[in-house]
């Protein structure tokens, strides 16, 4: 009888078999979404929280200066472009030898004008990403920040297509 | 009849806020006299790097704050807010007293310089 009241969750409703299920899923993925030397499927990463007001949506762009990130909004898309450059390592200019793979440990001939690359795990080059809400948005007021590798794009929705709460009149 | 495993699933549930902790990718590159490292950390609170140099081994770790805006919901997730931790194994040449760190833009860039590894040393064996 107290497992019963364990599984509903202690309120007397009727049990919730699949609230176990969820939290072991929950539990595996927090477990394995620690796991991040698993190449990424797209860059940059993006995160969209939505509300009744609008949507916020973050994306990891670390090493990626404001000026280089191009975003743009048109209806209930959000399209993020930029280019991402290998940055300026050393008193040369920055033109690395990159050896494909994780650990490839550089046996140093010791080329004094530029870089050896021991290990090269970050990604580069251009990148699109695009977000289709399931709202429009109104780009007029559309604001965006960057802070510490992150960039923050919070995007309202128009006045006019705010959901309206509808009363319901006793008859 | 209490199932045990029951009983366990209220500490998951406070559990929630731990974040998981990642490996920030790096890049390392050899240069004349010093050794940079370059490490993606987004996210993480500049006061709350540490970077520290015990014996040859060098740990990189950094705090997130948690992104949770009110009255929104995670409605997409790709990636997830969480702590750093790397650690590396340094070779003899480098010169653990001059390291230096700056974290900008969510990139942490480590400039480890050299110094010549003191000469092996010849050990005489006496015989007996």
């Amino acid at each position: 009888m107290t497992m019963l009241m364990e599984y509903s969750g202690g309120n007397g409703r009727w049990p919730d078999l699949f609230r176990n299920m969820r939290r072991s899923q929950d539990e595996m993925s927090r477990l394995l979404g620690g796991l991040r030397l698993a190449p990424q499927a797209e860059f940059p990463p993006v995160n969209v929280w939505t509300g009744t007001d609008g949507a916020i949506i973050t994306a990891e762009v670390p090493g990626i200066s404001p000026e280089q990130l191009d975003i743009t909004v048109h209806g209930n898309t959000v399209t993020l472009r930029g280019k991402r450059e290998p940055e300026f390592v050393g008193d040369t200019s920055a033109s690395n030898t990159s050896t494909s793979g994780t650990s490839t440990s550089g046996a140093s001939t010791s080329d004094t004008s530029t870089p050896n690359t021991i290990r090269q795990e970050r990604v580069f080059g251009d990148f699109t990403r695009t977000v289709v809400l399931p709202f429009r948005v109104d780009p007029d007021n559309v604001a965006a920040r960057f802070e510490r590798g992150i960039v923050f794009v919070e995007l309202p929705r128009p006045a006019a297509d705010k959901p309206r709460h509808i009363k319901v009149a006793r008859a | 009849m209490s199932d045990p495993q029951t009983t366990d699933t209220r500490s998951t549930e406070s559990g929630r806020d731990n974040m998981p902790t990642f490996v920030p990718p790096a890049d390392i590159f050899d240069i004349d006299q010093k050794i940079v490292m370059l490490l993606d950390m987004p996210g993480a609170d500049p006061a709350s790097v540490d970077v520290a140099l015990e014996r040859r081994v060098l740990t990189v770790s950094a705090h997130s704050q948690p992104f949770r805006p009110q009255n929104y919901t995670l409605l997409h997730s790709e990636y997830e807010e969480g702590n750093y931790e790397r650690a590396f194994t340094l070779s003899d040449e480098v010169d653990g007293e001059r390291i230096e760190a700056t974290l900008k833009d969510g990139v942490l860039r480590l400039t480890l310089p050299k110094t010549t590894p003191s000469p092996a040393k010849k050990i005489a064996v006496k015989s007996a």
